[in-house]
């Protein structure tokens, strides 16, 4: 219970470290209803009308139901399976900056009353309703995870057999794997927000994942190599093409690419970074400092550099929460909004933020559908959902001749900024050497460092290979877990200090 | 006000929950089971620049049961606690164990293993603070920030929490054993600004403890914030270089929590960790001494019984330089043919784990003062950031600000390098461990000094 941490370091966290899970099901006939919480309409208006007092601008009730499952195996035996079920209501009220905020895990018309008339404590006057519109329920007007129940519902036993073959994928690879160890996630959230502006609108969002981590031994020397993907998939989806057994095989090369790795150099130097999960640099560089609650209150190295340069002119960076099947991708937000695609760096200048509804109403800027929250229990955020670089014209070969001696970055484990002076690390677990234009020796892992509002200026190529990440990757922020998406393509950074040990 | 837990949520009434719900589970073929319910509330007010920004208040409830069906076991979670909830919960849970693979070592801790006493380690306080007085520490807090310096020109807020909150853990041994417990936290992180450049840091400062009057000033805290982040005004990248490094008591610590990691038994039977096979091995200077004690009485990481119902006690994990114990607990214990520490971890909906409980270094004779004094040109870290830390093999690449050290001063403060190593050598390069231990966590560190390391910058 313990959350007293130094705050202002937001992080994707690496794949091995998170905790999400998931269950896929879920289509979308017809919207969700109030019912399924054990709630009635005219108990949630109450509610709604108990916390709208006057000087409160806006309220919302976040209903939710989450069930997420998981089976996992090492040493070549599924040892463990779980479920989990939760249930609540988040109430909030907004007046001006404040926010108050209550949640309850039982849904009884008390409960809300509880909530609500803590929610609305931040109101200068407890008095004084004002109106609430009748909310009229409406849906998404489209499905981005279009996933027939039918087809996600799998047996746990079907989980195991899955599991199971990646096993004996890996160490089929090389002998030299000694352990793998996996596991399947999966989670169903359905979600329901009532709103002081009338809106009532529901999603049902299903989320999986499959990570897959190898530790290779050959005699004194161990390695760990790790692979993963997933999105709002069905359960068919890992293993279309036997895309599972592709992913043991990843982990495993990683891990026994890594068993040759020799130390990595240190100091400044020319990085290219390949398509993909690197694009993670774009979520630590600059995504989070352009996160509006940080420019609201001028707390971001990025406040006050709309319409300036940021980045070099081959750059083009958008945050897309409507790419069908996508990780990060949602319906709606959390408040009900319709996500969108939002254009944060064109051509090399800062074009704009990412908002929820209080800081878009505050600051007076458009909101971009990107308020999120990890569950009933957290307040909205602007986040980001999946954010990449447009492609570029460069051939990703010439991207890599072009290097007399520097690094070539192909996978990473996790980052971290600091909004406010803007440095930012992300940290290889698949580098090489470049040398003479030439991809030689893998590098052990190394950290790199850089300055967000500075980075994307010294970016002089940008390949025609855009590749989206496979699904893994999880961002905190404020100590909440949210589901997010990357992408690149191969990229040249003219200079970025690399964290190795060797001269 | 905190509200008062209704009756029906007393101890009392989740022991006979968990009676019930242990007995349904054996009647579905369950041979063994453990049941854990806990409840809370907590509360928590962020005040930014002078006015509330966030109020949060909540109570809260879970309860997570774990069946063995012979050697198959399976676990799961609910906060809904209604009859149908958890008559499907058990059904559920005895289904899933079903589909799992037979696994050797599992199973509960022995029944004659069970915690037969669980001391009062003085972990609760029934103080009830009512908003007003809670928001006012954290507008006190900030205030004392805004108030040390004018180059503190904004914040990030401060944040104010207090919680409690009851364990229940009961297993099919017939064992029943409960506690409560409590926070109280106050953290203020101001933003310093450099007139001529613009340029920002922040830092942040923070204070936890179990009892409410043991709490230092929000002054105080406020103080130290501020100074933290002006500080590191002005802050640039140095040459890269090898040099000794001087790691504070927040940045030990996190050398420290690697180190934990590194000896705790699910890392080590899975051979993901850089410290195999070394009990009784040197595996770090012979300056450093490590316990992990989780019977300190009001300390942060204490508690009377573990995760799966084992005493916790004192544990010597380190003796000048030797490894002697590893953290563990009854099913890694057992993957590596030892008994269990008494460090089983628990999330409610999960199976145990295993986590430190106070863990910390004992410290030496050196002030940070002197430590710093005797170093030529080096570095003295204060914050590092990032995941760069292969467990498996210890290489260890982070990034990290703090200041040059030049003729035994603080010169001018860094940014935007990074420090580079392998844990196995850092932790014995470590050739000063300082006098300056507090307990601010569950992971407590006084400062030390490791001989040399890679500094990345420039």
């Amino acid at each position: 219970m313990l959350r007293c941490v130094v705050r202002n370091e937001w992080a994707i966290l690496p794949p091995y470290q998170s905790t999400l899970t998931k269950e896929q099901e879920a289509c979308m006939p017809e919207p969700v209803q109030l019912t399924t919480f054990g709630v009635t309409e005219i108990e949630a208006q109450q509610a709604l009308d108990r916390v709208k007092v006057r000087d409160v601008d806006y309220a919302d009730l976040y209903f939710e139901s989450r069930t997420s499952e998981s089976v996992s195996m090492e040493e070549g035996i599924v040892k463990r399976a779980a479920k989990s079920v939760s249930q609540g209501v988040g109430v909030r009220a907004t007046a001006g900056e404040k926010t108050g905020f209550a949640y309850s895990d039982e849904l009884t018309k008390r409960d809300l009353e509880i909530a609500a008339d803590t929610a609305r404590y931040i109101a200068n006057s407890p008095k004084g309703h004002s109106t609430v519109p009748v909310p009229t329920q409406r849906r998404p007007t489209r499905d981005l995870y279009p996933i027939e129940r039918a087809k996600a519902e799998v047996a746990t036993a079907e989980r195991v057999a899955l599991l199971n073959e990646i096993d004996a994928e890996a160490r089929r690879y090389d002998p030299r794997i000694k352990n793998v160890m996996a596991s399947f996630n999966t989670e169903y959230k359905v979600v329901l927000v009532a709103t002081s502006d009338g809106t009532l609108v529901s999603d049902i969002q299903p989320l999986s994942r499959l990570q897959i981590t190898c530790i290779a031994e050959d005699r004194d020397n161990r390695q760990i190599g790790s692979f993963g993907g997933g999105g709002r998939v069905a359960f068919a989806y890992y293993r279309e093409e036997n895309r599972h057994l592709s992913y043991a095989r990843e982990a495993a090369r990683e891990a026994i690419l890594n068993l040759s790795a020799v130390d990595a150099p240190a100091g400044v130097m020319p990085v290219v970074l390949a398509g993909g999960w690197p694009g993670i640099l774009l979520h630590e560089a600059i995504g989070h400092g352009l996160e509006a609650d940080f420019n609201r209150k001028k707390t971001s190295a990025f406040s006050s550099l709309i319409g300036k340069r940021v980045a070099s002119d081959v750059c083009t960076i958008v945050d897309d929460g409507t790419l069908p099947f996508r990780r990060g991708s949602l319906n709606m937000d959390d408040e009900g909004t319709p996500t969108g695609c939002t254009t944060l760096i064109e051509k090399g200048i800062l074009r704009g933020y990412i908002t929820d509804k209080l800081n878009a109403r505050l600051m007076g800027i458009p909101l971009t559908g990107n308020g999120r929250r990890e569950n009933y229990q957290s307040v909205v955020l602007p986040r980001m959902t999946n954010t990449f670089m447009l492609a570029g014209e460069s051939d990703p070969q010439d991207i890599i001749r072009s290097v007399k001696k520097g690094l070539y970055a192909v996978s990473f484990g996790g980052g971290q900024v600091d909004i406010t002076n803007g440095k930012f690390v992300f940290s290889a677990s698949e580098a090489y050497l470049i040398e003479d234009g030439q991809i030689t020796k893998p590098v052990k892992g190394a950290t790199l460092i850089g300055n967000g509002p500075e980075i994307l200026t010294k970016v002089s190529m940008v390949g025609h290979d855009l590749k989206l990440d496979n699904g893994i990757g999880t961002c905190g922020k404020d100590g909440q877990s949210v589901p997010v998406g990357v992408g690149l393509p191969t990229i040249k950074v003219d200079e970025i200090t690399v964290g190795g040990t060797q001269r | 006000m905190l509200e008062k837990m209704t009756a029906s949520n007393s101890a009392n009434g989740y022991a006979q929950l968990a009676a019930d719900v242990l007995a349904q589970a054996k009647a579905c073929g369950a041979t063994e089971a453990d049941i854990v319910v806990a409840d809370g509330e907590t509360f928590s007010v962020q005040v930014r620049v002078g006015t509330v920004d966030r109020l949060t208040k909540a109570r809260e409830k879970r309860l997570g049961l774990r069946v063995f069906i012979g050697k198959r076991s399976a676990t799961t979670s609910t906060s809904d606690f209604s009859r149908s909830s958890l008559d499907r919960l058990v059904a559920d849970t005895c289904t899933l164990a079903g589909a799992v693979v037979e696994d050797d070592v599992s199973g509960l801790p022995d029944a004659g293993h069970m915690a037969t006493e669980q001391p009062d380690l003085d972990l609760y306080d029934d103080t009830v603070l009512d908003t007003d007085t809670q928001i006012d520490w954290a507008k006190r807090g900030e205030a004392a920030a805004f108030a040390t310096d004018s180059r503190v020109t904004n914040s990030e807020g401060a944040e104010f929490d207090s919680s409690s909150g009851r364990v229940v853990l009961a297993n099919s041994h017939g064992f029943v054993g409960s506690y409560k417990s409590s926070n109280f936290s106050l953290s203020v992180s101001p933003i310093a600004t450099e007139s001529a450049t613009g340029g920002m840091q922040r830092d942040a400062w923070y204070q936890v403890q179990r009892k409410f009057a043991r709490l230092a000033s929000a002054e105080s805290i406020g103080q130290e914030a501020a100074r933290r982040a002006i500080r590191r005004l002005g802050a640039r990248k140095v040459a890269t270089k090898r040099v000794p490094v001087v790691f504070d008591q927040e940045t030990a610590g996190s050398l420290l929590a690697n180190l934990c990691s590194a000896v705790s038994g699910y890392g080590l039977y899975k051979r993901a960790s850089f410290l195999l096979d070394q009990l009784g091995q040197t595996i770090a200077s012979d300056l450093m001494t490590i316990y992990d004690d989780g019977r300190m009485v009001g300390g942060l990481g204490s508690r009377p019984f573990d995760g799966e119902g084992l005493a916790t006690r004192k544990n010597t994990i380190v003796e000048r330089g030797v490894l002697k114990s590893y953290l563990l607990d009854t099913y890694s214990g057992k993957k590596l043919g030892l008994p269990s520490t008494g460090n089983a971890s628990r999330s409610v909906g999960e199976s145990p784990s295993v986590g430190p409980t106070n863990f910390y270094l004992v410290p030496g004779v050196k002030s940070q003062q002197e430590i710093i004094g005797s170093i030529q040109e080096g570095l003295f870290v204060t914050e590092l950031i990032g995941f760069g830390i292969n467990m498996v093999t210890g290489d260890y690449s982070r990034g990290a600000c703090g200041f040059w050290i030049e003729n035994g001063e603080l010169a001018y403060p860094v940014e935007e390098i990074t420090i580079a190593g392998n844990l196995k050598h850092m932790l014995k390069g470590i050739d000063v461990v300082g006098s300056d231990l507090v307990f601010r966590g569950r992971i407590a560190s006084p400062t030390v000094k490791i001989a040399e390391m890679m500094v990345a910058g420039n």
